[in-house]
């Protein structure tokens, strides 16, 4: 350093000004914060790419399922062989509908009915899902019994996996789950067009099964959609209310340091622990139903409250006190103040905190888990008291399936949860930009 | 501001009234046994598509223990009806269920699984016997007569016939109901068999010390508990191709493409083997019902007496078809005799 200006006068320049020295050190600093910084945002960037890419790569083929279109003969010597349904409306429901899917693929695929042999073989290549669907076709209209109508019939998810490709079929016969001779008659089905993939409706509307073919997210969804119309319902006014009270009403005291300390703290404590209140409180004490939608709105709004106040407090502190003031000078009362100037003002950051509070709650399992929503419920629920279960819980149950095809299924639940949670952020984020106020 | 009141109002409203419910629940509920829970799940499934007066019922998973807890709450709408297991009702456990009022207890048994080793489907053939799994896996083994930290490290110093591959065994974890046949069955059993019970009874130990060291099992990360379900334990070994992980048999045959079976004591694990009783690991399958429960939720007797039928759990029934294993028939036949007969506990 002593020896810079001796070299400046010994060339015969002018010594540089003091305030540059370590410039080239400063402007270095920067550009290694700045590399920094990329590769953080790169790490980040590629784990997201890696988790998308892995979902999305197991999980598209779930929404599209293989079915058999067969041209089904309600025969009335199988459905009702002795001729009793005038008499007894239980003949309907109990006759042996999987044996008119059978005979139909049989006759299909060009096999005697009589061979036994090819018949064992045959099972398990349709869904037993059939029965339900032939009875609800016949139930509906007695009157097709007799006819013959082309019925599109879901196929087994093993010959499912098989016609994706997702069954390795070089492996040994006796340790795939499905036979040669299965494959055989895909490869010939598909040949005659009769065996095709369309899109997985189901995936939407059928509720839990444990037949990978029949098992859906409807009663999740529907469970979901009634939790958070819940949540929205109780916490944005409740956690409205209460921000506004404190930040605007309340005196600053002791009890209400006490209180924001308790709020930032139920905003940390882990989910589950707001499984057990509920368990204890509105399960054990009030009595309300388990497993039902209801207790897990319930305890979802007390885990989001939080959130919500917090956000609330911070968007109306985020008003500048110029327009309080103004308003009170114009003889507006504190009341018309807080609902006709600072509320409007503050609208978009709440929505927002309440959005993202939104969006974490449809995020959690834990504490449904001891409020019984962590179930096998097949029935979609017509109300929030009957059981239900919600979108993560679902993609939960199907991690723990030992089938292969629950595995894809999963993915596509993962998609179709993330596309919700990104569809509200993005929301957010838009409401956020259109109405925010500068100041 | 109005507008935000009367929302909050409703929805208050809306909960003082519901609080008003509990009144005829319609739908059956079962919780319990993760092992259990695929098999009630196609019981479930099936019951709810032949019964159309009934609604499916709710199966929540969550563990034997878990469930036998929710069901020992006591008697009412708001508890379960069902409790299924992996394993027997403990005493205690029955002892608490009835300081709760739940005095009546049925036992119904629906079959039996299996519990195999299985390794990944390259590597070698593999052939354990319980005294190799002991000795391999207990925390202190007796070698030259005194009782030692087990210090084997490879299966090939356990029995010469292993590959040389480091111990790393996937087990389940303390709380699964698995856990007490794995303990009894394969370290009990082998601690046993090599001899090593009485040399610990010989140190000066009392019987059920000995039992609790020879069931104890070694906790220097080469036995890695999983407290999960099967699903974790096969992605541990798609990540360690020379680990050994304990699976259900029904999740083996789920998964054979995948995975490459141990024989125990020379009996390849299957339905028949399990069956006829020579294959070593096995264990029944329990749910417990609530008999005050029989006539007031609706479907309650008709599901109990669905899951019993032979349809169900007999040889040819889609229960055995997922790997369940099928009791004798006189054993089923006794299980209906003794639900219909209202036995309890």
């Amino acid at each position: 350093m002593t020896d810079i200006p001796l070299n400046g006068i010994a060339n015969g320049t002018v010594a540089r000004p003091r305030r540059d020295i370590g410039l080239k050190r400063r402007y270095a600093a920067e550009r290694r914060f700045r590399i920094y910084g990329v590769l953080a945002i790169s790490v980040g960037i590629v784990f997201l790419a890696v988790m998308l890419v892995t979902i999305i790569g197991k999980g598209y083929t779930a929404f599209w399922q293989t079915t058999a279109t067969l041209p089904i003969t309600f025969d009335a010597n199988v459905i009702d062989p002795e001729n009793k349904r005038a008499t007894d409306p239980n003949v309907l429901i109990t006759a042996n509908y999987p044996k008119l899917a059978e005979n139909a693929l049989m006759a299909k695929l060009g096999i005697n009915p009589d061979d036994k042999v090819a018949a064992r073989k045959l099972k398990g290549f349709l869904s037993d899902g059939a029965r339900a669907q032939l009875r609800t076709m016949v139930t509906d209209d007695p009157s097709i019994i007799g006819t013959t109508r082309n019925v599109e019939i879901l196929v087994a998810a093993n010959i499912d996996s098989a016609f994706k490709g997702q069954i390795d079929l070089s492996v040994d016969e006796s340790r795939r789950k499905v036979s040669d001779q299965q494959v055989t008659w895909m490869k010939q089905l598909a040949a005659e067009g009769s065996l095709a993939e369309h899109f997985n409706k189901g995936l939407f509307t059928f509720g839990a099964s444990s037949r990978p073919e029949t098992s859906g997210m409807g009663v999740a969804i529907i469970g979901s959609f009634y939790m958070m119309v819940i949540v929205l319902l109780l916490a944005l006014p409740i956690g409205v209310a209460a921000s506004i009270y404190l930040e605007e009403f309340a005196k600053k005291s002791r009890l209400t340091d006490l209180i924001e300390v308790n709020i930032n703290n139920l905003a940390a404590v882990p989910s589950i622990v707001f499984g057990l209140l509920g368990l204890s409180v509105f399960i054990n004490f009030l009595g309300l139903p388990r497993s039902a939608a209801l207790v897990g709105g319930l305890v979802l709004t007390l885990m989001t409250l939080p959130t919500i106040i917090i956000a609330t407090r911070a968007a109306l502190a985020a008003v500048p006190p110029s327009i309080r003031s103004a308003a009170l000078g114009l003889g507006a009362s504190k009341m018309q103040m807080v609902f006709q100037h600072i509320l409007p003002l503050a609208a978009p950051g709440i929505l927002t905190g309440t959005i993202i509070g939104l969006a974490r709650a449809l995020g959690e399992t834990a504490p449904l888990l001891l409020i019984g929503m962590v179930a096998f419920v097949a029935d979609r629920p017509a109300t929030p008291l009957e059981p239900s279960t919600a979108l993560p819980v679902q993609i939960y149950m199907w991690a723990n399936e030992a089938e292969r095809a629950f595995v894809e299924r999963m993915s596509g639940a993962i998609i179709i949860l993330l596309i919700f949670l990104m569809a509200m952020n993005i929301t957010a984020i838009v409401l956020r930009r259109r109405f925010e106020r500068r100041w | 501001m109005t507008r935000f009141f009367l929302t909050a109002s409703a929805a208050a409203i809306a909960l003082a009234a519901s609080v008003g419910y509990a009144a005829a629940r319609d739908q059956i509920q079962v919780a319990g046994s993760s092992t259990v829970l695929p098999y009630a799940k196609i019981v479930a499934e099936n019951f709810g598509e032949t019964f159309t007066n009934f609604k499916t019922p709710v199966v929540e998973s969550g563990g034997s223990g878990a469930g036998i807890k929710e069901f020992c709450k006591g008697v009412g709408e708001n508890t379960i009806d069902i409790a299924n297991s992996s394993r027997k009702i403990k005493d205690d456990e029955v002892k608490s269920c009835a300081d709760a009022g739940v005095k009546d207890i049925q036992e119904v048994r629906i079959g039996y699984d299996g519990i195999v080793f299985a390794t990944d489907i390259n590597g070698p053939d593999w052939a354990l016997t319980p005294a190799d799994v002991y000795k391999a896996l207990a925390a202190q083994i007796v070698v030259d007569g005194k009782l030692v930290a087990n210090p084997n490290t490879k299966w090939n110093q356990v029995n010469p016939n292993l590959p040389d591959w480091d111990i790393a065994a996937y087990i389940p974890g303390e709380k699964h109901g698995t856990r007490e046949v794995f303990e009894e069955k394969l370290l009990a059993a082998g601690c046993k068999s090599t001899g090593a019970l009485d040399a610990i009874k010989a140190a000066g130990q009392d019987d059920k010390a000995a039992a609790k060291t020879c069931i104890a099992v070694r906790k220097d990360g080469k036995a890695i508990d999983i407290d999960g379900d099967y699903t974790e334990t096969l992605a541990r070994i798609d990540a360690n191709k020379t680990g050994v992980g304990v699976f259900g048999l029904s999740f083996y045959e789920n998964n054979a493409d995948k995975l490459k079976v141990a024989t125990v004591s020379d009996v390849k694990p299957s339905t028949e083997t399990i069956a006829k009783g020579e294959y070593p690991v096995s264990r029944p399958l329990f749910f417990y019902v609530k008999k005050a429960h029989l006539g007031v939720v609706p479907g309650l007797k008709e599901y109990v007496d669905f899951f019993l039928n032979d349809q169900m759990i007999g040889p040819d029934s889609p229960l055995a078809e997922y790997g369940l294993v099928a009791a004798p028939e006189s054993e089923r036949k006794e299980q209906r005799e003794a639900f219909d007969a209202g036995k309890t506990m």
